[in-house]
């Protein structure tokens, strides 16, 4: 057997937003990953632009990472405006 | 129902205490409706289930463009043969999205694909009725369909998120098919008697498969209550079958046919219809493969894979010719 690769596939909705990874499919190369992931994603006009990855190219942080990553974020609530109050009378801030 | 009898590997179902520290954890972020995802630690038997489960139902989606398929050629008006056409393609984009997501679980396509052609997985035991007239692919809209929303929309909960994307997406475009299906019963109940008696034919095949499509009752069931603990089966085949019945019942009022069900009747006190007893011998005797058209459903897929066999290499082929040409160009 030889199964045609696997690609990701991402779709610009209409509404000007970025590219969102909404499936996979098989196809043997990039043209027809297109063409295929217009007919299973995008039957009832959910995108204006498809890109397509291979899926084999996609790096990923791995589940265990999680907590190295993302931990440290976790004690930096000043990087968030609602951490400064500001007086009442002061506006536009 | 379009995963029936999904069979877990498990003899009972563990209490937290004898489960090991990874299966804890695990069980904790399921109670707490954490999603899993596919590069996450999952119990073998988790992952063995879910790919038994998503695969069923994919194969389900794909056979179950057969005994539709069967009518695009015959459709009565250039419209409902267009309207067909988009829900049989719809089937088939329903059965890729579940593939991907089982592929997640490191499965292969193909390893999917063999499985159902050599009967070693199962599907649907409503796609083994035949579609005989017109009606039938107005009963399959109404009633299959409207079964399948049923499942689908706990399903949408479900604990694997790739599981849960997909049946987000097959939701939004089932309910379509639910309507083209009762549109077309209504046209029938509007039109002649010989008409209105194509949609009363219809109901009264396809209703009593349609109530099986949700399998035997599970309540004393190992295998359901490990998938009920995993989060991959949010409701029991008994509350969804009455659910079903509850909200069909007045559609066909309304159409003016009625249940094959003599002992269909309200219960005012449980607020519920009762209903009459379900053969299950006869749904037994389709999961064995004896149904009408097992065989022949079977043997159609195969055809279309084997006879597609040349057109997937070809295109391999020429992928890899491409490839080759332009590797040998980027270094000239």
């Amino acid at each position: 057997m030889n199964e045609w690769p696997l690609w990701e596939i991402f779709i610009r909705s209409q509404h000007g937003l970025a590219h969102k990874h909404v499936g996979s499919l098989h196809a043997p190369d990039a043209e027809m990953a297109v063409k295929n992931a217009r007919d299973v994603y995008t039957r009832r006009n959910e995108g204006v632009s498809i890109w397509v990855v291979r899926s084999a190219d996609i790096v990923a942080s791995a589940p265990g990472d999680k907590e190295a990553l993302f931990e440290p974020a976790n004690s930096k609530v000043y990087r968030h405006p609602t951490f400064f109050p500001m007086p009442d009378d002061v506006k536009h801030i | 129902m379009y995963a029936q009898m999904v069979d877990t590997g498990v003899k009972t179902v563990r209490a937290v205490a004898e489960m090991s520290p990874e299966e804890q954890a695990f069980q904790a972020r399921i109670d707490a409706d954490i999603k899993i995802e596919p590069k996450e630690w999952m119990p073998d038997a988790y992952r063995r289930t879910l790919i038994r489960q998503i695969s069923q139902h994919a194969h389900s989606e794909i056979v179950g463009m057969l005994p539709e398929g069967n009518w695009i050629t015959r459709a009565p008006t250039l419209k409902r043969k267009a309207i067909l056409m988009a829900k049989v393609q719809d089937e088939g984009g329903h059965g890729l999205y579940l593939y991907s997501a089982a592929e997640t679980l490191g499965v292969s396509r193909d390893q999917m694909v063999a499985d159902l052609h050599a009967g070693r997985a199962k599907y649907s035991s409503i796609f083994n009725y035949p579609t005989l007239t017109w009606a039938d692919i107005g009963a399959i809209g109404w009633l299959v369909d409207g079964a399948a929303i049923m499942n689908q929309i706990p399903l949408c909960r479900c604990s694997f998120g790739p599981y849960a994307r997909a049946m987000v997406r097959i939701c939004k475009e089932e309910s379509f098919h639910q309507r083209q299906g009762y549109d077309i019963m209504l046209s029938l109940a509007r039109g002649t008697g010989e008409q209105k008696a194509m949609a009363q034919d219809a109901l009264n095949r396809w209703w009593w498969p349609s109530l099986m499509m949700f399998g035997p009752s599970d309540a004393e069931s190992v295998h359901s209550a490990q998938s009920a603990a995993w989060k991959i089966k949010i409701l029991s085949n008994d509350e969804l079958r009455q659910r079903f019945v509850d909200q069909t019942v007045p559609q066909a009022d309304y159409l003016g046919i009625t249940m094959p069900d003599p002992d269909l009747k309200w219960n005012a006190e449980r607020g519920h219809y009762d209903f009459g007893a379900i053969d299950w011998a006869e749904f037994q005797n389709v999961i064995k493969g004896n149904g009408p058209c097992n065989r022949h459903r079977l043997r159609t897929r195969v055809k279309a894979w084997e006879d597609g066999g040349w057109v997937r290499d070809a295109a391999m082929a020429h992928a890899e010719k491409q490839a080759a040409r332009a590797a040998a160009k980027a270094v000239a």
